[in-house]
This record gives C-alpha cells, sequence and structure tokens, in this order.
C-alpha cells in the first residue's frame, strides 16, 4: 500500500487536538529548535508562543538553574553554550567549547556544568559563572546523554557510537565504569532515589536499567507495538515522576511516548504522537506530533510537555488521563523542551 | 606494492586538520597514544591492551570521472576505514581493544592474493577490500584456506551475493539490486511508473541495466523503452565538447514513448552525467547521474550523520563517499561485534556478527544487520540529487515486508540462489 503520508500530516492533528478542556497551568517552557536557531518561550496559561528568542547556530541541549532564571543552550554550529536571562532574555555570558550537544548542570548549586562534546569525544567541565573550564575527560565515539545523581555524586555519559553508558565520579571525574548497552544509546535519567539510571538505546529499540552501586545490568525494557515494525521505535528522552512510579520514554519515529512502571521496568501503555487512531483502545493512546524526542513535566507532573522534532510542534499529554490535550506550533525542528521550575 | 600500517598511534580523529579542532584532535591523539593520560581515561591500565589488525586490500587506480569535482581520492574507501579504525580505538580504550589497520594498496595491474597473503603471514584474519568483482572472488578463495572474512566494500554485483557467493564474504556494498530497488521504490512513491532505461557498453552497465528490468518487474513499473549508448562521448574537454554534447544528447533520446523518467546505468561515467537538462523531451534523470541510490552521501547529515560528516572532514581533509562509507561499515562492524562478544578473536567476533543481535548504526536510521543466507549487509539506501543534496531515503513508506523493511532492498531470501552450509553461516 502506498500513502501519500507527506501531504497529510501536522494541521489537521493540531485542529483535532487543540484547545480540549484543562486544569489551569501557570509558568513558561522553553523550546529549542535545532533548524531555525531560536528558541520558542510558551505561556502554559495561555498555552502559545509568546516570545521567540534568537539564538546561535544548532540549539538542541538545554538546562535550567534551579530557580529557572537562567537557560543554558547548546549551540552546535556556534561551539559555544549561552547563558541566558529568563526575564531579560539577554545572553549573560558563554562558554566556548566545540560541538555541545548536550548539557547537564550538578544539584544543588548549579555547578559544574558537564557538556558532551560530541566531535571530540569528550566531557568538558565548567564553572557557569566564570565561564572557565575545569577539566576534560574522553569518551567513547559521539557523547551525547549527559546526567548528573540527584545527591551529585555521579556522572552519566552515553556515547552513541560506541554504545555506552560511562559513569564519572564527582570531582574527580575518575572513570568509574563502562556498561555496554544496546546500539545508539542516546540518553540517561536517574531515578530520583539515585538507585538507578534508566539509558535508552535509539537503534537497540531498549531501555536499560542500570544498578549505580555495582553497575550491573538489573534490567532491558523492550518495546513492542502491535502494528508497528520494532525498528521504527526508537526510544530517546526519558522523564521519570519525582515518586519514582512512572517514566515517560519518548519513541521518536514511532510517534507514541512509552508509560512504564518504574518499579517493576514494565510497560504500561503508550500515547499515541502522530496520528489519531480510532480505536477501542484510544484511552491507552496519546496524540501528539511526529517524532517526539524529549519531554519535560510541568512542575507539578499533571502535564508532560514533548518537543515533536519532525513536525515542529510540543505536544501538552495530561498525565492522569494519558492523553494529548493540546498542541503548540514551535520553531523548526524541536530538540528538547524544559519547563520552569516554578 | 606498499605497506602502510596505521594504527592507533598514528591515527586520530584530526591528521593535520587546521582550527579549533587540532587542539582536540591532538588531545586525541594524545590519549590514544598514551603519551598523556588523564586519570579517568583507564579502569584498567595494568596489562598492555591487545590489538586486533584489520587487514584492507585497496586498490589504487585512477578513474575519469565526467564531473571533475567527483573524481576519487586515492585514498577513497581507506579513510573511511582508518576513521573506523579511530572510532573503534575510542571504545576500544575502555573495553580494553585496540584496533589497526594494515592497508597493502595493489594497483590494477598487480596480484590482490600476493596482497592478501602478506597480511595472512602476518597472523591478519579480517580484510576489507575495495577491489572489482573478480577480484573478489579470488581473494575470498584464497582466504578460505586460511579461515580468513573478506568484507567487500567495492564491488555491487549481485552474483558474488548469489551464484557465486561465498561463506567467508560480508558485503558492506549495497548489491546493484538493492541500489535499483531503492530507487524504483521512490519513484512509484512518487507515481513516476513509465519509465526509459539508456545503458552503456561495459559488462557492468548490462548487469545494471538487468538489475533495473528487474526492479520495474517487483515495483510494478513500466519500461517503456531500452536504448544503449555506443561510443565514447568524452569530449569535454575540446572546446566544442559543450556544443557537441547539446545537439548528441537530445538526439540520443529522441522520438522516445511517453515517459516519467529517464534512467541511465553507466558505472564508468561515460555518458549519465551528461543526460540531465540535454533530454530531448523535459524528463528528470535517475540512475548514474540525476538522482542517484546510494549507500552514502556526503550531504547526508540526520540520523546524527552530521558528525560523521564532521567526523571524517577532520580527518581526511576531503568529502566522505559511498565507498568510505562501505569501508567504515566493515570496521566498525568488526570493532561492535568485538565489544558486544568482549573478544578480539575473529572466530568470536564473525560468530557475534551474523548472529540475531548484532546490529550497527550507520547514520542511515534503521541499523545494519547481517543477511543469513548470503552474507550481505542490510542497509538504507540514499537517494542523493548527484552529491548535492539528499532527496530521499529508501525503503519508502507503505513497503512492508514481514522480517525488516529493510528486506524490502535487493534479493530476498526466497528468491536467492546462494547456498551457504550451515558451518559457513557461522
Amino acid at each position: 500500500m502506498i500513502t501519500r503520508r507527506a501531504v497529510l500530516i501536522g494541521v489537521p492533528l493540531a485542529l483535532a487536538v487543540a484547545g480540549e478542556a484543562r486544569a489551569a497551568i501557570s509558568g513558561m517552557a522553553y523550546a529549542s529548535n535545532e533548524k531555525d536557531n531560536t528558541v520558542s518561550v510558551i505561556d502554559l496559561a495561555q498555552m502559545k508562543v509568546v516570545k521567540t528568542v534568537p539564538t546561535g547556530q544548532r540549539p538542541r541541549g538545554m538546562d535550567l538553574t534551579s530557580d529557572g532564571g537562567r537557560l543554558l543552550v547548546c549551540l552546535g554550529d556556534s561551539n559555544r553554550i549561552d547563558i541566558l536571562n529568563t526575564k531579560t532574555w539577554a545572553v549573560e555570558g558563554s562558554i566556548n567549547t566545540p560541538d555541545p550537544e548536550y548539557a547537564a548542570l550538578r544539584q544543588p548549586g548549579n555547578n559544574p556544568l558537564y557538556v558532551s562534546n560530541e566531535n571530540n569525544a569528550l566531557v568538558t567541565v565548567w564553572n557557569i559563572d566564570s565561564q572557565k573550564m575545569l577539566g576534560q575527560v574522553p569518551t567513547g565515539t559521539e557523547p551525547e546523554g549527559m546526567a548528573v545523581s540527584p545527591d551529585g555524586e555521579l556522572i552519566c555519559n552515553t556515547t552513541e557510537t560506541t554504545n555506552m553508558a560511562q559513569f564519572f565520579e564527582y570531582p574527580t571525574t575518575k572513570n568509574v565504569a563502562n556498561v555496554l548497552v544496546p546500539p545508539r544509546p542516546r540518553w540517561a535519567a536517574f531515578t530520583h532515589d539515585g538507585k538507578a539510571v534508566w539509558v535508552s538505546s535509539e537503534l537497540g529499540g531498549t531501555v536499560t536499567v542500570i544498578d549505580t552501586k555495582t553497575f550491573k545490568i538489573l534490567d532491558t525494557i523492550h518495546f513492542a507495538i502491535e502494528g508497528l515494525r520494532s525498528t521504527f521505535i526508537q526510544p530517546v528522552g526519558i522523564s521519570i515522576t519525582h515518586d519514582d512510579k512512572l517514566a515517560f520514554v519518548c519513541l521518536g519515529p514511532a510517534n507514541r511516548i512509552a508509560v512504564v512502571s518504574v518499579p517493576e521496568h514494565k510497560v504500561l501503555s503508550y500515547v499515541e504522537t502522530g496520528q489519531k487512531v480510532f480505536d477501542a483502545n484510544v484511552k491507552k493512546y496519546l496524540l501528539v506530533g511526529e517524532r517526539p524526542w524529549h519531554a519535560s513535566f510541568t512542575p507539578d507532573e499533571k502535564y508532560l510537555l514533548t518537543a515533536n522534532g519532525l513536525s515542529n510542534d510540543v505536544s501538552v499529554i495530561d498525565v492522569a488521563k494519558l492523553r494529548v490535550i493540546d498542541t503548540v506550533p514551535v520553531g523548526q525542528q524541536p530538540w528538547m523542551v524544559l519547563i520552569s521550575p516554578s | 606494492m606498499e605497506t602502510n600500517q596505521s594504527s592507533a598511534e598514528n591515527l586520530a580523529y584530526a591528521k593535520s586538520g587546521p582550527g579549533r579542532r587540532t587542539v582536540l584532535g591532538a588531545f586525541a591523539a594524545a590519549v590514544a597514544s598514551g603519551t598523556a593520560r588523564p586519570a579517568a581515561a583507564q579502569t584498567t591500565p595494568t596489562s598492555p591492551t591487545p590489538t586486533l589488525t584489520i587487514g584492507y586490500v585497496h586498490w589504487l587506480h585512477e578513474v575519469d570521472t565526467i564531473s571533475y569535482i567527483f573524481t576519487p581520492a586515492p585514498d577513497n574507501g581507506r579513510a573511511g576505514a582508518e576513521v573506523a579504525i579511530v572510532d573503534n580505538n575510542t571504545t576500544g580504550r575502555f573495553m580494553h581493544q585496540n584496533f589497526a589497520l594494515d592497508t597493502v594498496e595493489v594497483r590494477t595491474d598487480q596480484d590482490p592474493v600476493a596482497a592478501l597473503n602478506t597480511l595472512v603471514a602476518k597472523g591478519i584474519r579480517l580484510v576489507v577490500t575495495d577491489r572489482p568483482a573478480p577480484d573478489v572472488l579470488k581473494l575470498s578463495d584464497a582466504a578460505a584456506a586460511h579461515g580468513v572474512t573478506i568484507f567487500n566494500a567495492g564491488a555491487a554485483e549481485d552474483a558474488l551475493r548469489e551464484e557465486d557467493c561465498r561463506g567467508n564474504v560480508i558485503h558492506t556494498a549495497p548489491s546493484f539490486n538493492m541500489l535499483t530497488d531503492g530507487l524504483a521504490q521512490y519513484l512509484i512513491w512518487k507515481r513516476w511508473p513509465r519509465w526509459v532505461l539508456t545503458y552503456g557498453e561495459n559488462s557492468q552497465d548490462l548487469l545494471l541495466a538487468a538489475a533495473y528490468r528487474r526492479s520495474a518487474k517487483i515495483f510494478g513499473a513500466h519500461l517503456v523503452a531500452e536504448r544503449q549508448y555506443k561510443g565514447k562521448a568524452g569530449s569535454r574537454e575540446t572546446d566544442t565538447g559543450l556544443i557537441e554534447l547539446q545537439e548528441q544528447l537530445p538526439v540520443f533520446t529522441q522520438n522516445l514513448p511517453d515517459y516519467d523518467v529517464l534512467l541511465c546505468a553507466d558505472t564508468q561515467s561515460v555518458f549519465a552525467a551528461y543526460l540531465p537538462y540535454r533530454t530531448w523531451d523535459a524528463r528528470p534523470v535517475a540512475g548514474s547521474a540525476g538522482l542517484i541510490p546510494t549507500s552514502w552521501d556526503p550531504n547526508s547529515l540526520e540520523f546524527g550523520g552530521r558528525q560523521m560528516q564532521d567526523r571524517f572532514v577532520a580527518y581526511a581533509h576531503r568529502f566522505m563517499t559511498a565507498l568510505d562509507m562501505n569501508a567504515w561499515v566493515a570496521v566498525r562492524m568488526i570493532g561492535t561485534a568485538a565489544s558486544y562478544a568482549q573478544s578480539l578473536e575473529p572466530d568470536k567476533i564473525m560468530a557475534y556478527m551474523r548472529g540475531p543481535d548484532f546490529q550497527l548504526g550507520a547514520y542511515r536510521g534503521l541499523s545494519l544487520s547481517v543477511r543469513d543466507w548470503n552474507g550481505q549487509v542490510r542497509q538504507a539506501i540514499i537517494l542523493s540529487d548527484s552529491g548535492r543534496c539528499v532527496v530521499s531515503m529508501s525503503p519508502q513508506p507503505g513497503f512492508l515486508h514481514q522480517r525488516t523493511v529493510l528486506d524490502t532492498l535487493g534479493t530476498d531470501k526466497p528468491e536467492t540462489t546462494c547456498k551457504l552450509t550451515t558451518a559457513q553461516k557461522g
């Protein structure tokens, strides 16, 4: 069967889901638009873009300081990370580092910043106030995912091309373990109790759960969706609720978010993203845009926002209903979405 | 015949690149060579890292191309293998594995089997080659006696995967059938089903033309006419060459039944590149010119491809070709299988590579793996606008397969004439 999908995607979806009733949300969300070099500022109360901030080239990874006052934006093709004031949107400082793909702040204290320098097989470490480099650590090929444990003592990096989750200690950056995972690991997320780290493998189609004490693989979570070939299931972003009960895994071209039980490592359901399927199980699926990459919760965790790389929009998922309730058009190829802490 | 040992000691991402990458490249080199080992680099620094040396029988030859900018570099293919060695070692330094490349350059008039024997004498058992099809066959037969596996990065002839298949060969080069199927799917998706097929006189042109006929049948296209291009065009360098061409090519494509696309099968760069904008009717050209099916294009940036392109350009100071990619895939397949098998023993590496769990990410969306029935590496096919930008990537939406959509490209298991013994399949 040949379909002309390209003609059909996008617009009808936005119309289909826009404006569904929801409780009041406040605060701001920020989406990095990889292709048109902007950050979209979304007012959650209005659920629309209220400001588009021009950035350097190829904004992808972002992190926020704990007070939400500064947004750090990795500008891969400009070879720097800009530190933006989220009130004035002035650039308060820049960290000059080649090919930053993603950066994670250590908390508490908003320092240091760990940066994956994708083209150079390095993780670099920075003080964001002085913008000075504190050190650099060799990694496997194409470091990407970067996470710091909740207590700030362990740093995890994933290397896309050489299939490792690599662990480093704070503050020495001593390499304490390298764990082989299925192909193209993209993202790492610590559970909030710090006992495990979840690593997504985009090509392997899995999430590997690794014990942060023994560095043993506790489990490998597989995803299976009826009617969808496994090769389209490409997990990237992982968002874990603060009570460590649910993880939401963005499945990329599968156009779905998987909802996974954190204690049981079990897939509970899939939230459909990208096409509306009218079937009896519709409650099990959420509608969001195409190729969701990364997602973030609102502070009350009632909503999850996804950055949809192919359809240039951000979807708002009602976490209790597991359904998309709104879709916000942003810039071209949104990569990541972050939400201000208050 | 020259031997050129390339190893971790002299390969790092930036050969001598100017600009910002030089500093980090030098740092990477220092780390790889052990002259500057940061505290974090190794968790087990005590015993020396064991090395697996991979052989490369490199065809040193000159190719005359119509388009000057696509003249292959002398290290075409080889540079891809070298970047893959660096990639392998970037992982290897954490896995206590080291990889090196031993390249033997062989001119057209030299014997590739002699080159293979020098590698075998050094104990090398995994050998990549970009030699043409008859040599791949000679090399694989000579290699079999020594338990050596050959990685065919260059030859697209389907016979090597079918009636002449060998159990000790892995084909990282896509076959003619895979390439023509990749293009055919796109043309059908586009609803351009009426094709004219033009082809040259070379024996490979005839094989490629046959592949187009096969693809037309499978995907329901109509070959409304065929024409063979005879004689060498080759007049581009004379003062009147352009005028001649713009008169010759319309005549060659005159009086055809109504059609959608003009296909050209021209493996030796004799006439295809002259066709776009010179056809009698205003029709797009595809195949060896115009819209070209290939395993790699230097403009392919999706699926992390940007990182691969940047890494390659920093190393080789030129763009990455399909042959570079095929050789990169071969060496990375070895490195990836070695890390998952946690062994540098060729037998264990090959067993893992041919097994059900093997997958290689190669910047084309779906991961690459090995067809167990003939050793062909399944892979997506890029459709390139003659190296200017990527138009699409096949398989196209809607073409389905019970195993993987990648098996909609090329000869499938039920049709294969390759008969490998169980032992050969590993």
